[in-house]
This record gives structure tokens, C-alpha cells and sequence, in this order.
């Protein structure tokens, strides 16, 4: 009888459920990425073309640099690409990454209210810009999640002479992703620090708009890393150096540059390989 | 809001490809999920409700309290346990649809057992003395029960369907929201909110209701067939 209880229950929540295996395809590799790569639709362009060369296929884990990181240092991923120069020489130093390849890079820009109550509207120098900022006490949105633009964004205060706390008062700490706390910066008319690619592919900017750019302080280079085999022994490294040595190839690289947004460039090729 | 439901019905009306391979992998593994913590969850319900043995009142306060399990904490016991670092690593099962099974099914269970032990324990009030007067041991026991109140139960699995398929957090840590390989429902709600494409989100996130009105619709549908009184 239990066996017919279950089987009843069994029949409708299995019937759909049990059926047909994961998508398994014969190569693929883990990626451990950053979000704005992921966002802005940049691997949904680049990947295919890889995929079509390799026959690999890449599985994209887009997280904050730091849990990229965190994973890729328990062995979960293959390949990271991410953007926090200082943690991932440390990474590579640990033992966990073999080498750190310069890959690409953008740059950061402050995003604000239209009313821009701090008066930072047009200004290149980003330290000035923050001490205004912090002056008016107007509202800044920090990611506050370990995140490459988090670290980024700690930089340029300590870089202002400023160490902002989140007290609750007008520096408030998101501890979420990119787009997330993009939509709590709008939706509080605060200021935040963004990776221009996030931003120019962000679909709910209403009255936002950038504020500060131009600033030397403001580059985003972002980094290629093949997780350590020796390290981690399941990690897949020759499907993963395969990966890495396409991206840093002439024809990678142009597929970076190739990727347009609205009609705007996201991502500018820099590679370079560290032996 | 408006442009919600335009998008909502535009994905409905248009059968995109990508949805439904999401609203497949959703069901999938929801409902894997579901049948896995029905399998562990009615029998360990129906012994709690019907066996006496010493810290039998501890595990029902457990169960009852697991059935607020955060699921972005199961989601991280999983990832520890399945990382390549954690004591099942060897077995390759993080960012895969077995792993989203895997911490759905640790958090659809304790509701599955909390709330049949309650169902069972009633029935089991009524029919105590039939029960012994035909001599029924525990197991005996505990199997009748669960047939006879295999109605409500139905009800039981629906509240652990609700609970899997609504969760964003355990399959986000234990899927990776990989896309064609572990992008779900509620993890695409997020990606697309984090993209800033509002109303897309919201007209999936209607899709989704809408999944979930059918599945309840169809137990409904099979409850009242089943009740058809078929007495002995």
C-alpha cells in the first residue's frame, strides 16, 4: 500500500521530473568570472565564436571577483576572469592560479542623480570629486561585497584622504552585485562607482547618468587566470590553457573589441602574457 | 507594469526557445526534488507521528524548525559538501542540475515530514484502536496511514513544490546560474533585475505563477479524481 501512496505522488512530481539528463556536452570548462563581463553580454557574443573554433564549452559562473576568487581557491573552476590586480597576484602567489594574463580593460565611472546634489557633475578628478561628495554627505551607494569594484572603489577613498563608514547615514553598504546595487542607487537618487560596461548595457538607468569619468585612477584592467592543476587536481588545464590562449590570440582579442553595445565599444584588448 | 505583462504574454504567446528550456530545467529539477524528499520525508513524517522512543519530541521540534531552513544556508552546506575542496568533490556535481536536486530536496524535506507527521498523527488518533485491534506493528502502521491520507498529502508535496520552486538562493550558490546548463526560473528573475531589465523580470516572474497554477490545478484535477469513494 505505502507503494501505492508513493507511487501516485511518484507518477506526477517524477513523471516530468526524472526524465531526460542534464545538458552534457562531451568538453567544457568552468569559468569563474566577474558579473560585468557576464551582464553585459559580452560572453553571450564571445563564447559561441570560441566554442565554434574549439569545440569546448564554456560554463560561466558570474560572481564578485572575490567569490570568484573564493571558489576558484576551492578548486571550482577552471579559468578565472576577473578584476582586482592586487587579489589576484595574491591568488596566483597562494599556489591556486598558474599564471595572471592581462586580458582587457575599461574603465570606472561615478553614476548620479541628474539633480547631482554633491555639485560633481563634469569633474575627471575622481579624489576631489569623493571628499565633495562626502562634504554634502549626499548619498553613495557602496557594493560593499569583496567585490573587484568594491576594492576599486575602497582604493579611491583611501586615495581621497577618506575612510566612509556605513553608519547609516549617507554612505549606505549594498553587499550585492553590480546591476543590484545600481537599481538601489537610482532607486535611492545616490551616487555609486560602476563599471562603465555594466552601466552602458544597464536597462533601468531613468534619470542616472555618468558624472566623473576620464580619471587615470578610473582604468579597469581586467585579468585571465588558469586555475593550478597541481593545486587542484580535478581542474581541466589543457581545455582551460586552450581557452586562455584564444582569448589572448589576435582573434580573440578582436572578438573583445568587435563587441558593441548601443553602438559603443565595452571592453578594449590589452593582452599580455606573464611566463 | 504594463510592459510586464506585454513581455509576460509576448513569452508565452511566442514560445521562446530559451524559456522553455529554463521553464523545463525549473520543473525538472523542482519536481526531482520534490519526489526525492517525498520518498524520505513521508515515512520519517508517519514514524514521528505513530512511534514512541526517547527524543522522539526534539526531531519533531527540529523538523518543525527546518522548515525554515534559509535557503541560501542549505545552498552553502551543499557547495561545502560538493566543492572540489569538500568531502564529495571527486563526484563533479557542483554547478550541475543534480546539485540544484540535491539542496532542494535538503530543503523541501523537513516541510514534507513536519507537516505529514502532523496529518498522519491525526489520522493516527482516530484509528489507534482499529489499528491494534488488527494487530498492525509500527510499519504496518505507518503504511496504512500514509495510504489512507494520501489526499492530503497530495497537499503536503504541493506546499514542498511551492517551496523549490520559489527558492533562489540554493540553486544560485550550487547551480552557478550557467546558462543552457543551470539557468532556472527565479535565478534568470535575478540575472535579468540585476541587468536592469525590469519588466522582462517581472513577466518571467508571471510565467512563473502561471507554472505554478497549472501544477496546482493538475493535483487538484487527480485529487478530485482520486477521491471517488472506492470503499472495500
Amino acid at each position: 500500500m505505502l507503494a501505492r501512496t508513493l507511487m501516485t505522488l511518484m507518477l506526477l512530481f517524477a513523471a516530468v521530473g526524472i526524465s531526460g539528463p542534464a545538458t552534457a556536452a562531451d568538453r567544457f570548462i568552468i569559468l569563474q568570472s566577474t558579473t560585468s563581463t557576464e551582464n553585459s553580454g559580452l560572453y553571450a557574443d564571445l563564447l559561441p565564436r570560441f566554442e565554434a573554433d574549439s569545440g569546448i564549452e564554456v560554463r560561466v559562473v558570474a560572481v564578485g571577483t572575490g567569490q570568484a576568487l573564493r571558489n576558484a581557491g576551492n578548486g571550482d573552476g577552471d579559468v578565472l576572469i576577473v578584476h582586482a590586480r592586487a587579489a589576484e597576484d595574491a591568488f596566483v602567489a597562494a599556489g591556486h592560479g598558474v599564471a595572471r594574463h592581462d586580458l582587457m580593460a575599461n574603465d570606472f565611472v561615478i553614476v548620479g542623480p541628474a539633480s547631482d546634489p554633491a555639485g560633481i557633475n563634469g569633474m575627471s578628478d575622481t579624489a576631489a570629486a569623493l571628499r565633495k561628495l562626502a562634504q554634502a554627505h549626499a548619498a553613495f551607494v557602496s557594493r560593499g561585497d569583496d567585490s573587484g569594484t568594491h576594492k576599486k572603489e575602497q582604493a579611491l577613498w583611501r586615495a581621497a584622504g577618506l575612510e566612509p563608514q556605513a553608519d547609516g547615514d549617507w554612505y549606505r553598504e549594498a553587499g550585492t552585485g553590480m546591476g543590484a546595487t545600481l537599481n538601489i542607487a537610482i532607486g535611492m537618487d545616490a551616487y555609486t562607482l560602476t563599471d562603465r560596461a555594466t552601466w552602458i548595457s544597464f536597462g533601468n538607468k531613468l534619470d542616472h547618468r555618468v558624472v566623473v569619468e576620464g580619471d587615470a585612477a578610473l582604468q579597469n584592467p581586467y585579468g585571465v587566470i588558469l586555475v593550478n592543476p597541481e593545486t587542484h587536481p580535478g581542474v581541466r588545464a589543457r581545455d582551460g590553457q586552450i581557452f586562455i590562449d584564444w582569448l589572448l590570440s589576435p582573434k580573440g582579442q578582436a572578438a573583445i573589441s568587435g563587441f558593441r553595445v548601443h553602438g559603443q565599444q565595452l571592453f578594449f584588448p590589452n593582452a599580455r602574457r606573464t611566463n | 507594469m504594463g510592459d510586464a505583462i506585454t513581455e509576460a504574454l509576448r513569452l508565452v504567446a511566442f514560445g521562446d526557445a530559451a524559456l522553455w528550456e529554463i521553464v523545463s530545467l525549473s520543473l525538472r529539477v523542482s519536481l526531482t526534488a520534490v519526489a526525492l524528499a517525498c520518498l524520505i520525508g513521508l515515512p520519517l513524517g508517519a514514524l514521528l507521528a505513530i512511534a514512541r522512543f526517547p527524543g522522539r519530541g526534539v526531531l519533531i521540534v527540529a523538523t518543525n524548525a527546518l522548515m525554515g531552513l534559509p535557503p541560501v544556508l542549505a545552498g552553502l552546506l551543499v557547495y561545502l559538501l560538493l566543492s572540489r575542496a569538500g568531502p564529495l568533490g571527486p563526484l563533479e556535481l557542483l554547478y550541475t542540475p543534480t546539485a540544484m536536486v540535491v539542496a532542494q530536496t535538503v530543503l523541501v524535506t523537513p516541510i514534507v515530514a513536519a507537516l505529514s507527521r502532523q496529518v498522519i498523527e491525526d489520522l493516527h488518533q482516530e484509528y489507534d484502536e482499529q489499528l491494534r485491534s488488527m494487530g498492525m506493528r509500527t510499519w504496518g502502521a505507518v503504511m496504512t496511514l500514509l495510504y489512507d491520507a494520501r489526499l492530503s498529502l497530495l497537499t503536503v508535496a504541493l506546499a514542498g513544490f511551492g517551496r523549490a520552486a520559489a527558492e533562489v538562493g540554493a540553486v544560485m550558490m550550487v547551480g552557478g546560474n550557467i546558462n543552457h546548463v543551470t539557468r532556472v526560473m527565479t535565478t534568470t528573475i535575478a540575472l535579468e533585475t540585476s541587468k536592469g531589465n525590469l519588466a522582462m523580470a517581472v513577466g518571467l516572474g508571471l510565467v512563473l505563477m502561471l507554472i505554478a497554477l497549472v501544477v496546482n490545478g493538475a493535483v487538484m484535477g487527480l485529487r478530485s479524481a482520486q477521491a471517488v469513494p472506492r470503499h472495500v
